[in-house]
C-alpha cells in the first residue's frame, strides 16, 4: 500500500503521455484538467485532450467551441517555459480528417457522402473511443515533430465500462476487415463463384428486406473504404503500441463506490495483462470530516436527546447532518481500505470530496494540490 | 392511456433501477408488465440477481401490487434472424448469413438499422395479443442513455438515409407511429447535478422536437436536509450562531474539543452550498413544466428490498 506521488510523475521528463480512465461520473475529466494545469505551472508543455467535459469545467479551460484543435488556456501561471493547451474531441471531424488524409480527393468525397459512412462516423458505438485514440496518435506525432508539447494528458470517453476504449479500435478494425465485407467486395474483384449458393440466397433476402439500394450502398462504401483498411488497422496497432511504451502512464480514477471500485479493479487487471503501465489509482471524492471523533451513532443520539428535551433544534439539525456525513465517511473509508488491501501492489492517492463543483482555474489548482498532498 | 414507458437518463443516474422500479409499480393485481433492456449489458439480471437473461420473455418478479413482471434482453441479431424467419422462412439462408458475419455486420455498421430491430421487438411486444386481450398491460423499456436517446427513438429518420423503401422502412414507419402516439411516454431520470440536469434539458428539447411525449422527470437519489431554510440561509453565509451551538452541544452532553462547534458549522456551510446548487438544478428541471417525481437516496445501495421500496414510492405518485 504505497502512496501515489503525482508530482513525481508529472515532473519526470520521461512521462510523455498520461491517460486518465475509469467508469463514468467519477471525476476523470476534472482530474485530467487539474493535473494538466499543475504540470504546466511546474514547467511542462502540456496539452489536455478532453472528450465530453461538463459545461462549467469546459468554460474554465476556455473550451467554448468544439473545433478539434488545441487552444492555449488563459490564466495559467506558467513557469519555466510551461504552457497549457486544451481541446475537446470532435469525433466525426477526426474521422473525416483520417479519410481525407488517406484517400484520393474523389474517393474521399465518395466516402464522406455515403450514408453508411455517415452512420458509422457519427453514431457507431466505439467510434468515439477509436477517434480519441486516433487524436492521441496525432497529437503525439505533432509533439514529437515540432516540440509543441512534452506532455499529453488524455481523458477517455464516458462509458459504463472503463475497458471500452481499449477494445473499440480492435472492434472497429475487425468489423471493417470481417469476412462478410470480403464477400461483399468479391463480386467487384473476381469470380462470382466465390459466393456459395447459401450466401447468395441470403444476400437476395437481405436485399428484399433492406430495400434494393442498401447493399449497393454498403458495397460502394466498402469498395471506397478498402484503400483505407490497411491504414486503419496499422494506425490502431500503432496507437496501442504507443500505450505500451514506458513514457505512457495510466491513471485510473475511481469514486469510493462499489461499482466504480470494481471497474477500477478490472481495469488494473486488464492493464497488467496488456503490459500497459499503471501509475496508480486516484480514489476520488472520498468523504472526510474534521470531527471524526464524534461518531455517527453518538451524534444521532445527541440529536435525539435535544429533540426529546425540546432544546436547540438548530444544534439537533447540525448533529443529524454530521451523523449523515459520518456514515458516508465510514462507508467511503471502508470501501477505499478494502480496495487498497485487495491491491497492495497498486499505488493510490485519496482526494477528499469538495462541497462545490470545479468551475475555474482556482478550483482546478485546489484539486491539483489535493492530488499531490 | 400510456402503456409503453421508455426510461432514459445520463449514465450513473440509476436509469435501469428506475425502469425496474417502474415496471414493479405498474404490476397491479392481475396485470402483466414486460421490462425490456436493449444494450446487451444484462443490467436487469444483475439488478434482480438472476442468471443472464436469454432472448426470451421470462417471469422475473411479482410486483408489490400482486401483478407479474416479465423481463427480456432484446438482442439485435436475434431480432433480425427472428424477423427474417417470420417473414421469409429463411432456414438455411439465415444460418449462412450468420456464419459469414452478415447479421453482425448489418446490425453493427448501421446503428439506425440496429435501433429499428431493437425498438421493433418492443413495438411487437406492446401490440401483441394473446387469448383475445393484450399480452402485456404495460411495457417498460430501459433505453439507451440521454446522449443517444434522440437518435435511438427517431428510428424513422435514422433509417431514412439507409433504406428508402422496403419492409425495414415500413417497419420503421409503424414503430415511429406508435412512439409518437398516446401509447408512449418517455421518462427521464436525473440527479440534481450539473451534467445530468443539462443532459435532461437537452434531451427533452430534442425529444419534443421529434414529437415524442415526455412522461415524467424522475429526480433520483434525493437527500432531504435536516436543516430548515432559515438555518441553510445562515449556514451559507457562515453565520450560524456559534453561541447557541455551544449551548446546544453542552445540553446534549457532548464535550469534545474546542473546535467542534467550528467544524460542525463548516460542515453545515459546505452542505448548504451543495443544497443551494441542488436547488438551482431543481429550478431548472421545474422550469420545464413537466411532472417531476422524486425518489429518495438508498444509502446502502440498491438490492431487491430497496427496489420494492422505490416501486412503492412510484406507486404513490
Amino acid at each position: 500500500m504505497t502512496e501515489l506521488d503525482l508530482d513525481a510523475l508529472i515532473d519526470d521528463a520521461g512521462t510523455r503521455i498520461i491517460v486518465t480512465c475509469g467508469a463514468g461520473g467519477v471525476g476523470k475529466t476534472t482530474t485530467a484538467a487539474a493535473l494538466g494545469l499543475r504540470a504546466a505551472e511546474r514547467g511542462r508543455k502540456v496539452v489536455v485532450l478532453t472528450i465530453d467535459p461538463a459545461r462549467r469545467l469546459a468554460q474554465s479551460l476556455g473550451l467554448t467551441e468544439l473545433d478539434n484543435t488545441p487552444r492555449a488556456v488563459a490564466g495559467v501561471k506558467a513557469a519555466n517555459g510551461g504552457r497549457l493547451d486544451a481541446m475537446m474531441l470532435d469525433m466525426k471531424r477526426t474521422f473525416d480528417d483520417v479519410v481525407l488524409q488517406h484517400a484520393t480527393p474523389d474517393k474521399a468525397e465518395q466516402i464522406l457522402a455515403n450514408p453508411f459512412y455517415q452512420a458509422l462516423s457519427s453514431s457507431f458505438a466505439g467510434t468515439q473511443e477509436y477517434m480519441a485514440m486516433e487524436k492521441l496518435g496525432q497529437l503525439h506525432k505533432q509533439a514529437e515533430q515540432n516540440g509543441d508539447w512534452d506532455l499529453i494528458i488524455v481523458d477517455t470517453p464516458p462509458s459504463r465500462s472503463a475497458l471500452d476504449f481499449l477494445d473499440a479500435p480492435e472492434r472497429l478494425a475487425s468489423l471493417l476487415e470481417g469476412r462478410f465485407l470480403r464477400l461483399l467486395l468479391a463480386p467487384a474483384r473476381g469470380p462470382f463463384k466465390l459466393m456459395s449458393a447459401g450466401v447468395s440466397m441470403a444476400m437476395s433476402v437481405l436485399n428484399k428486406v433492406l430495400g434494393a439500394q442498401v447493399l449497393t450502398d454498403v458495397q460502394t462504401f466498402v469498395a471506397a473504404f478498402d484503400t483505407l483498411f490497411g491504414g486503419f488497422r496499422q494506425r490502431a496497432e500503432q496507437t496501442v503500441a504507443l500505450l505500451r511504451e514506458p513514457h505512457t502512464s495510466f491513471l485510473v480514477v475511481a469514486a469510493p463506490q462499489n461499482d466504480a471500485l470494481r471497474e477500477a479493479s478490472y481495469f488494473a487487471e486488464r492493464l497488467r495483462a496488456e503490459g500497459m503501465p499503471l501509475a496508480g489509482v486516484v480514489l476520488n471524492r472520498v468523504t472526510n470530516s474534521q470531527a471524526t471523533e464524534l461518531s455517527a451513532e453518538r451524534s444521532l443520539a445527541a440529536a435525539e436527546k435535544l429533540e426529546e428535551a425540546d432544546k436547540s433544534p438548530l444544534t439537533a439539525a447540525v448533529l443529524r447532518l454530521h451523523a449523515d456525513k459520518m456514515q458516508q465517511v465510514v462507508g467511503d473509508h471502508r470501501r477505499a481500505d478494502r480496495f487498497r488491501r485487495g491491491h497492495r501492489a497498486i499505488r493510490t492517492v485519496e482526494v477528499p470530496a469538495l462541497a462545490d463543483d470545479v468551475h475555474d482555474l482556482t478550483g482546478l489548482r485546489q484539486i491539483g494540490d489535493l492530488l499531490t498532498a | 392511456m400510456a402503456r409503453l414507458h421508455v426510461v432514459t437518463g445520463k449514465g450513473g443516474t440509476g436509469k435501469t433501477t428506475v425502469a425496474a422500479a417502474m415496471a414493479l409499480s405498474l404490476a397491479d393485481e392481475g396485470q402483466r408488465v414486460l421490462l425490456c433492456e436493449v444494450e446487451g449489458r444484462q443490467g436487469l439480471a444483475q439488478l434482480f440477481d438472476v442468471p443472464p437473461l436469454p432472448y426470451v420473455e421470462r417471469r422475473i418478479a411479482q410486483g408489490p401490487g400482486g401483478g407479474e413482471v416479465f423481463a427480456l434482453a432484446v438482442d439485435a441479431e436475434a431480432a433480425l434472424l427472428e424477423y427474417l424467419d417470420m417473414y421469409y422462412h429463411l432456414g438455411r439462408a439465415g444460418k449462412a448469413l450468420e456464419k459469414v458475419g452478415a447479421i453482425d455486420f448489418v446490425t453493427t455498421i448501421a446503428p439506425g438499422l440496429r435501433d429499428v430491430l431493437l425498438t421493433g421487438k418492443v413495438y411487437e411486444a406492446t401490440r401483441r395479443k394473446a387469448h383475445g386481450r393484450l399480452a402485456y398491460d404495460a411495457v417498460v423499456l430501459d433505453a439507451p442513455p440521454t446522449g443517444r436517446i434522440g437518435r435511438f427513438l427517431n428510428v424513422n429518420h435514422e433509417v431514412a438515409g439507409l433504406a428508402k423503401v422496403g419492409p425495414i422502412r415500413n417497419q420503421a414507419d409503424a414503430i415511429m407511429g406508435m412512439l409518437r402516439s398516446d401509447v408512449t411516454r418517455v421518462h427521464l431520470v436525473t440527479l440534481l447535478e450539473e451534467m445530468p440536469v443539462q443532459e435532461t434539458l437537452d434531451a427533452v428539447e430534442q425529444l419534443e422536437k421529434i414529437d415524442l411525449r415526455i412522461g415524467s422527470i424522475v429526480v433520483n437519489m434525493v437527500r432531504n436536509s435536516p436543516l430548515d431554510d432559515d438555518a441553510l440561509a445562515l449556514a451559507v453565509k457562515e453565520k450560524l450562531p456559534t453561541a447557541e451551538l455551544t449551548r446546544g452541544l453542552k445540553a446534549a452532553g457532548i464535550t469534545i474539543g474546542a473546535d467542534l462547534v467550528e467544524t460542525l458549522a463548516t460542515e453545515a456551510h459546505d452542505h448548504a452550498i451543495r443544497v443551494g446548487l441542488e436547488r438551482e438544478n431543481r429550478d431548472r428541471i421545474d422550469a420545464l413544466g413537466k411532472k417531476v417525481v422524486e425518489l429518495e437516496l438508498q444509502p446502502e445501495g440498491i438490492d431487491h428490498g430497496t427496489l420494492f421500496d422505490l416501486a412503492e414510492e412510484l406507486r404513490h405518485e
